[in-house]
C-alpha cells in the first residue's frame, strides 16, 4: 500500500479527494437542506452538453462544462420563479436537453471521442493538475463565502419568504449559490461521472444528519465522511480492480447503512 | 380622542397571482396600538392582503404608503407566517430562528452582537422556550415551535406585528397564553391577526377587516350576521359551547 502513495497519479487523486469533499461537503449540505437535490440533478446532467461541446470545438471540456452547468443553473432558477412552467418539468427539460446536445456534438465530432467513459462514470485517477487547482480555487472560495455569509445563506434557505419581508436580496443570494452547485458539480464530474456525481452531494450529508441536527456540523461531517468514503473507494477500486466512481460510491452506501444501523442500535438501548 | 398616527396605508389595492385578482378595494389605514382581526372564508385572501402589505406580493393596482422612517423601514413590520409552510426538517436551531428575525438587507455579513445575543436569550425566557434553544426546531411541538416564530417576530421591536393564523395546531394553554403576550405587546405596537376563530380573538382585538375577495373595514369589534351578509362575508362562526361571543352579536330579544 505505501508504494502507491509514491505514485504521481495517486497522490493527485488524494489532493482532488481532499479539495472535492470540502466543496460537495459544504454545497451539498445546503443542497439537501434546501431539498434542491433534484434541480441538481437537472444541472449535472445538463452540463454533459458543455462536455459534448468541448469535444466539438476541441477545448477541455471541463472548461465548457463550467459555462453550461452555470447556464442552466441559472436557467432553472430563472424558470421556475419567474415563469408559470412548473419547477420539476423545467428540471426535466434542462436535463435531457443537455444530454441530448452533448450526444449531437460528440457524435459530430470528428474521430473518436477519448475519456468519454471518465466524464460519464469518473476516474480520480486522471485528474490532471488543471482540476486540482480549479478544486482547489472552488474549495477556497465556497468556503470563504458561506463562513463569510454564514447566517444570511442559513436564513434564507430555511425561510425565503421571510427573508423576503426583511428585504435581504434573496434573489441574488439564490442566484450565486446556484452557481456554486453548478461550479461543485462540474469539477467533481472527475471523480465520479456525471451519473453517479449526485450521490457525493448527498450520500454523506444524509449519513451526517442521522446524528447531527446542526448545519454547520452536518457539514464538518459531510466533509469527513466525503474524503474517506472517495479515499476507501480509491483504495477498493484498486485492489479490486473496479471502476473508482462506483467503488466510491458503493463505499458511501455502505457508510450510510452501517451509520443507520448504529442509530438503531443505540436508539435501542 | 386625536386617532393614532397612521403606520401604513392602503389605497384602493387590487392583487393576486398569475393574472387572477384575490383581493379588490382595499383601503385602510393601519394606526399606531391598532389591534386588527382579519377575517374571512379560506381562500378569501386573507394570506395575500398581509402579503402585499408585508411587501411579498405586488398589488396589481392601487398603493401601499408606509408611514415609518423609509431609512428603517425593513424594521417596520414582524411577521409570524402559517406554521405549516415552514421545512421541519431542516437543520435549524431554535437560538438561530429567533435571531434570524435581526437579519436584515444592511447586514448580510455582520456577526450578532452580545446585546442581541442577550435580547434573543430574554426574549426566549419569557415565551418560556429558553430551555430549548439547543434543540432543532423539527423536535418542537406546535405550541413551542409559534412561541420560536413569535420570539422571531418580535425581536426586532418591529411597529407592527402580523400574525397569520397562530392559533392553527396548538394547544389551549398556548392560545390564551398568545392573546394575554399580545395584549400586552398591543399597548407598544399595533397588531393585525388573521383568525378563523373570530369567537376568542373577538374579546382582544378593536376592529376588524372582513375579507372575501372584496375587502371591509369595520370599526368595531362588535359586528352582526346583518353586516357581514353586507361585507359578502360569510364565515363560520364557532361557538364554544357557552362561552358568548361578543364577534356575532345575537339578537337578544329573539330569544
Amino acid at each position: 500500500m505505501i508504494e502507491l502513495f509514491g505514485y504521481n497519479f495517486f497522490q493527485n487523486a488524494l489532493i482532488a479527494a481532499i479539495f472535492t469533499s470540502i466543496s460537495c461537503g459544504i454545497v451539498g449540505t445546503y443542497i439537501v437542506s434546501k431539498r434542491i437535490v433534484f434541480i441538481s440533478g437537472g444541472i449535472t446532467h445538463a452540463s454533459f452538453g458543455g462536455i459534448g461541446l468541448g469535444y466539438f470545438i476541441g477545448i477541455n471540456p471541463v472548461l465548457s462544462a463550467i459555462v453550461f452547468s452555470i447556464m442552466s443553473a441559472l436557467g432553472i432558477e430563472y424558470l421556475s420563479k419567474k415563469t408559470e412552467l412548473r419547477e420539476d418539468s423545467a428540471i426535466a427539460i434542462m436535463w435531457s436537453f443537455g444530454m441530448a446536445l452533448g450526444i449531437i456534438f460528440i457524435f459530430l465530432s470528428p474521430g473518436y471521442a477519448p475519456n468519454l467513459m471518465n466524464y460519464l462514470f469518473g476516474s480520480i485517477l486522471t485528474v490532471s493538475k488543471l482540476d486540482i487547482y480549479l478544486s482547489l480555487a472552488l474549495a477556497l472560495i465556497v468556503s470563504a463565502f458561506f463562513l463569510l455569509f454564514f447566517k444570511t445563506i442559513l436564513f434564507i434557505s430555511f425561510d425565503e419568504e421571510y427573508a423576503r419581508t426583511r428585504k435581504v436580496g434573496v434573489q441574488l443570494m439564490n442566484y450565486i449559490l446556484i452557481s456554486f452547485v453548478a461550479l461543485t458539480i462540474v469539477l467533481s464530474i472527475k471523480v465520479a461521472g456525471i451519473i453517479l456525481v449526485i450521490s457525493l452531494l448527498t450520500i454523506p450529508q444524509v449519513s451526517a444528519n442521522l446524528f447531527f441536527k446542526d448545519f454547520k456540523r452536518i457539514v464538518f461531517a459531510s466533509v469527513i465522511l466525503g474524503f474517506l468514503g472517495s479515499v476507501g473507494g480509491l483504495l477498493l477500486s484498486y485492489y479490486l480492480n473496479i471502476p473508482s466512481g462506483a467503488s466510491i460510491i458503493f463505499l458511501l452506501v455502505v457508510i450510510f447503512i452501517s451509520m443507520r444501523v448504529l442509530k438503531l442500535i443505540i436508539n435501542r438501548r | 380622542m386625536e386617532p393614532k398616527p397612521l403606520l401604513i396605508e392602503l389605497k384602493n389595492i387590487h392583487a393576486g397571482y398569475n393574472g387572477e385578482i384575490i383581493v379588490k378595494n382595499a383601503s385602510f389605514g393601519v394606526r399606531q396600538n391598532d389591534f386588527i382581526g382579519i377575517i374571512g372564508p379560506n381562500g378569501g385572501g386573507k394570506t395575500t392582503l398581509i402579503k402585499v402589505i408585508l411587501g411579498l406580493i405586488k398589488p396589481r393596482s392601487g398603493e401601499v404608503k408606509y408611514y415609518y422612517n423609509a431609512e428603517v423601514s425593513d424594521q417596520l413590520i414582524g411577521y409570524l407566517p402559517q406554521v405549516h409552510i415552514i421545512d421541519k426538517k431542516f437543520p435549524i436551531s431554535v437560538k438561530d430562528v429567533v435571531l434570524s428575525g435581526y437579519m436584515n438587507k444592511n447586514r448580510l455579513i455582520r456577526r450578532f452582537s452580545k446585546n442581541e445575543k442577550m435580547n434573543a436569550d430574554l426574549q426566549m425566557e419569557k415565551m418560556g422556550i429558553a430551555a430549548l434553544r439547543k434543540k432543532p426546531i423539527g423536535e418542537l411541538s406546535g405550541g413551542q415551535m409559534q412561541r420560536t416564530f413569535l420570539c422571531r417576530a418580535i425581536i426586532s421591536s418591529p411597529k407592527l406585528l402580523i400574525l397569520d393564523e397562530p392559533n392553527n395546531n396548538v394547544d389551549n394553554k398556548f392560545e390564551s397564553d398568545l392573546y394575554e403576550t399580545l395584549r400586552k405587546l398591543n399597548e407598544s405596537i399595533a397588531i393585525m391577526i388573521v383568525s378563523h376563530d373570530v369567537g376568542i380573538i373577538s374579546t382582544y382585538i378593536k376592529t376588524i377587516i372582513c375579507v372575501n375577495r372584496d375587502v371591509h373595514y369595520h370599526n368595531s369589534n362588535i359586528i352582526d350576521e346583518t353586516q357581514l351578509k353586507a361585507y359578502n362575508c360569510p364565515i363560520q362562526l364557532i361557538t364554544h359551547g357557552e362561552i358568548p361571543h361578543t364577534v356575532l352579536k345575537t339578537h337578544v330579544h329573539e330569544h
